[in-house]
């Protein structure tokens, strides 16, 4: 018998075998684990929500924890877009009935309407390309929370890029304009959105703004794009005008921006906000470089 | 080759104490037993002796803190040995909701007996020890008595060589007492081993060849019975009708002890060469004499002696600070 | 063989138990029910009598694994039972081992009673069961898993702890145990490389209990993959060794003072 301090029954050897041959166990549950996960595919968790008539079929469950269980859905619905986008998939089938669970659950989250706003509307693979669906859950967040001004915001942001419907976007910007706290720009938005409709200095202001309060890193980084995209459209539109001067006075079109700086036109071959040089495609017009990392289809 | 049913090698079994495990407790303190096959081996001890410990670490209930111990030449971790020895811990607890018959079944079971081998034993041993009319009676209506002897009788199942019993009388009535006293005499005369510990000396006195006095945990003394009784001074004692009060005062001049009660007084004559002169006093009286025995020395004294030393050296000790 | 005496010991004390029927009573009822619940909204009546019936299998089944399990090992200790049996050739993993699988075998009985008053009310709904109908018992047997791993649960905890504070915490494993994936990604949000490498271990530490839910699938009449089958009893196994081991390590430990 040992005459340590505490009486062990079995010798310390074997007790320690014991220890790591669970230890190994429990290691070996790491790749049956993983594997599981691989082939459910990440959406186990939240394919559920198909399923669901509503959020408000799970309200009783949660036992009064509603808002815990919101901020679960939230991250799962942040979880699932990033995932989705990682993969550059095209389909968000589950964002929406996500969204709505989390919102059911707690009516009060803002930034879930926000997220939902911008991704549910934003056309694929960037977004689910549901513009109605987005107002839908807006609407829906104004009546949960009438002082929520930002919420008319996002409303008259979709009419205005989505749907480009710009009388539906100045009526939105108008009412949001007259919640209390509302920025005085809402005001000024409704007139000019009411009076020239879709503008690209009306596009970057309101991308700005997004991405100046962004709350969330996924927003931020889409709105950027997008800004980055809005100073591409605007340079080539610049250029595009450099090149018809060019072309009307050689007399002839313009085989490449290099003759531009060889001209004198410009000074350097231009770059876009990525960085790759702006090129002159085949039927003579500004585009960008195939190896660019912008996307253009952000403008439709 | 004589086998020593049980050794204990320095057995020391300590307990940690207080929030922060700083104070120790010792139970049992290097306890050196012999017992040898076919004895009654009794351990004595007040409450608290250590008695208990002794036998859970027998089986392993509670493990030593240094020292050993061997049943039947085995290590303690053998459970091998367990096929041939039993344990009835004290107030024992069974699983009240099976009936007596179901419950030695189970505990036969155990033991790996078939079911034809399971039935005689069960059979047997419920006879054996009168428990045939509650035999299906669920043992949560069992009373204190009959759970004794269902203690028995399931220690009895696999027929062990050692049996351990920690206070087997205790909370019997006398008809139980000596049901359980015969029990341990048959198992004598079948040469079978029986250690069992109890604070009750009398149990001892009628039964052990052999006891170990336990106090603190310490052993205080061991050896067998009848050495032990006979050991100190011999006193006689003369048990007279009627005396007259000049054979009161003669032999008052005697007597250790003087005792009446009614019509009989009793005196205690120390010392073997007064037995003379007090049977000579009596005689020429001619008082009614009753009976004259001599005044074994009993257990009791020779226990209050060696817990009394006990008790003093713990509290010179405890008077030095020492525990 | 000891172990099997002791299991079927053990299974013969919990079915003596009331609180199983009442438990049992109650799920049967909620099978019911859901009969009833389901002709209130046409064209879904399968659907929720289906979800509503495994959910109670699962809910029930859960609260039988706990009430029993916690009393598994503790019950025996505090009534000094255990003195009797340890004294006996039985070691004391033979000991545990045995608790174990009696009460697997109790649950497996009760579940199979629920299971089939399960289909009893979809028989009694469809007029009819056919092949595909073999489907749910698939989803049952994954309840039975993680079953096993909340009794496995119980026991280790049994082994340390008071009845009381075992189902306490027993419970909150379960709950937390369904909620590992969110729990993982609360983590990897946290812009924090220390909480998402935590979050990582916890994952795979803590009983994956969604991994066994498949309820919502084959109540839409969707198919059991394969490769679910063998990982979840995969899991299910080494899960439940895991946890037998550190019953028997810390109960090999254990004194009856």
């Amino acid at each position: 018998m040992t005459s340590s301090r505490t009486p062990l029954s079995q010798p310390r050897l074997r007790r320690r075998l014991c220890w790591l041959l669970l230890l190994l166990c429990l290691l070996g549950l790491i790749p049956i684990q993983r594997s599981i996960d691989l082939r459910t595919g990440s959406d186990r968790g939240v394919a559920e929500v198909l399923f669901l008539p509503s959020g408000k079929f799970l309200r009783p469950l949660c036992l009064g924890y509603e808002g815990l269980f919101a901020e679960i859905y939230w991250t799962r619905v942040v979880q699932y877009f990033g995932r989705k986008r990682l993969a550059n998939s095209t389909e968000f089938k589950l964002l929406g009935p996500l969204l709505q669970i989390t919102t059911d659950l707690d009516p009060h989250l803002p930034i879930a309407y926000h997220f939902g706003s911008i991704f549910l509307a934003e056309k694929p693979p960037r977004g689910a390309g549901q513009p109605l669906e987005a107002l839908a859950l807006l609407y829906r967040g104004i009546v949960a929370n009438p002082d929520h001004w930002r919420l008319w915001e996002d409303v008259g942001f979709i009419y205005y890029w989505d749907l480009k419907d710009y009388a539906a976007a100045a009526r939105a910007f108008q009412t949001g304009s007259e919640r209390p706290g509302a920025m005085q720009w809402m005001r000024a938005m409704a007139a000019k959105v009411a009076a020239q409709g879709g503008q690209l200095a009306t596009s970057r202001f309101l991308w700005s703004e997004i991405a100046r309060q962004a709350a969330n890193e996924q927003i931020r980084k889409n709105a950027q794009d997008h800004l980055i995209a809005l100073d591409a459209e605007e340079e080539m539109t610049k250029l595009g005008e450099l090149v018809a001067l060019y072309n009307s006075r050689q007399g002839r079109p313009a085989r490449s921006l290099q003759a531009l700086v060889v001209a004198g036109y410009l000074r350097a071959l231009p770059r876009d906000p990525s960085g790759a040089p702006y090129i002159l495609d085949a039927g003579g017009r500004v585009s960008l470089n195939p190896r660019s990392s912008i996307d253009l289809n952000l403008m439709q | 080759m004589i086998m020593l049913a049980l050794e204990t090698i320095d057995l020391t079994k300590e307990y940690r104490l207080g929030f922060w495990r700083n104070r120790a407790k010792r139970a049992l303190d290097r306890l050196n037993l012999r017992v040898e096959a076919g004895e009654v081996f009794g351990l004595l001890g007040p409450n608290g002796a250590g008695k208990t410990s002794t036998l859970k670490l027998l089986f392993r209930l509670i493990f030593p803190t240094s020292g050993s111990a061997r049943i039947l030449g085995k290590q303690l971790d053998d459970i091998s040995v367990r096929f041939r020895v039993a344990y009835l811990p004290e107030n024992p607890a069974f699983y009240e909701h099976l009936t007596a018959q179901e419950f030695l079944n189970y505990v036969a079971s155990l033991f790996g007996l078939s079911a034809v081998e399971r039935r005689r034993r069960v059979g047997e041993l419920i006879d054996q020890l009168g428990l045939f009319a509650s035999r299906n009676v669920p043992l949560r209506r069992f009373s204190k008595g009959m759970i004794q002897r269902l203690g028995i009788a399931q220690a009895l199942i696999n027929d062990p060589d050692v049996l351990f019993l920690d206070e087997p009388m205790s909370g019997l009535d006398p008809l139980g007492r000596r049901e359980v006293r015969e029990v341990i005499l048959r198992l004598k005369e079948r040469q079978k081993t029986v250690f069992f510990s109890t604070h009750i000396l009398a149990d001892a006195e009628t039964l052990c060849d052999r006891v170990a006095v336990l106090h603190h945990g310490r052993l205080q003394g061991c050896g067998e019975l009848n050495s032990i009784l006979c050991l100190g001074v011999s006193t006689t004692e003369f048990v007279l009708e009627g005396p007259s009060p000049e054979v009161m005062t003669e032999l008052a001049a005697y007597a250790s002890s003087v005792i009446r009660t009614g019509e009989r007084v009793r005196f205690e004559i120390p010392e073997e060469s007064n037995i003379q002169v007090a049977l000579e006093i009596i005689l020429r009286r001619k008082t009614k004499l009753i009976s004259v025995n001599p005044v074994k020395r009993s257990l009791e004294d020779y226990f209050l002696q060696k817990v009394g030393a006990s008790e003093a050296s713990q509290e010179t000790a405890s008077a030095y600070g020492w525990s | 063989m000891r172990v099997a005496t002791i299991a079927f010991h053990t299974f013969k004390e919990s079915v003596r138990q009331k609180v199983l029927y009442n438990l049992m009573a109650f799920a049967l009822l909620l099978i019911g029910a859901a009969i009833l619940v389901g002709s209130i909204s046409v064209g879904v009546e399968q659907i929720i009598l289906i979800t509503l019936g495994l959910t109670s299998i699962s809910v029930f089944g859960l609260l039988i694994s706990i009430f029993i399990g916690i009393d598994l090992v503790s019950k025996e200790i505090e009534r000094r039972t255990i003195y009797n049996i340890l004294s006996k050739p039985v070691s004391r993993p033979e000991f545990i081992l045995g608790k174990y699988l009696g009460l697997l075998l109790t649950l497996l009985v009760n579940t199979a009673v629920m299971t089939a008053g399960f289909y009893g009310a979809l028989f009694y709904q469809k007029h009819a069961l056919g092949l595909g109908d073999f489907v749910f018992l698939g989803a049952v047997y994954f309840i039975l898993l993680q079953l096993a791993i909340v009794v496995g649960i119980a026991l280790v905890f049994s082994c340390i702890s008071t009845p009381v504070l075992s189902a306490v915490y027993t419970f909150c494993l379960y709950v937390i145990g369904n909620f590992t994936p969110d729990l993982r990604a609360f983590g990897q949000e946290a812009h924090s490389a220390l909480l998402g490498t935590v979050s990582d271990i916890l994952y795979y530490l803590l009983p994956n209990f969604g991994n066994f839910n498949v309820i919502s699938q084959v109540a839409h009449a969707q198919k059991i993959p394969g490769y679910l089958w063998v990982g979840n009893s995969l899991y299910a196994l080494l899960y439940m060794t895991i946890l037998l081991g550190m019953a028997v390590l810390v109960f090999e430990e254990r004194e009856f003072r």
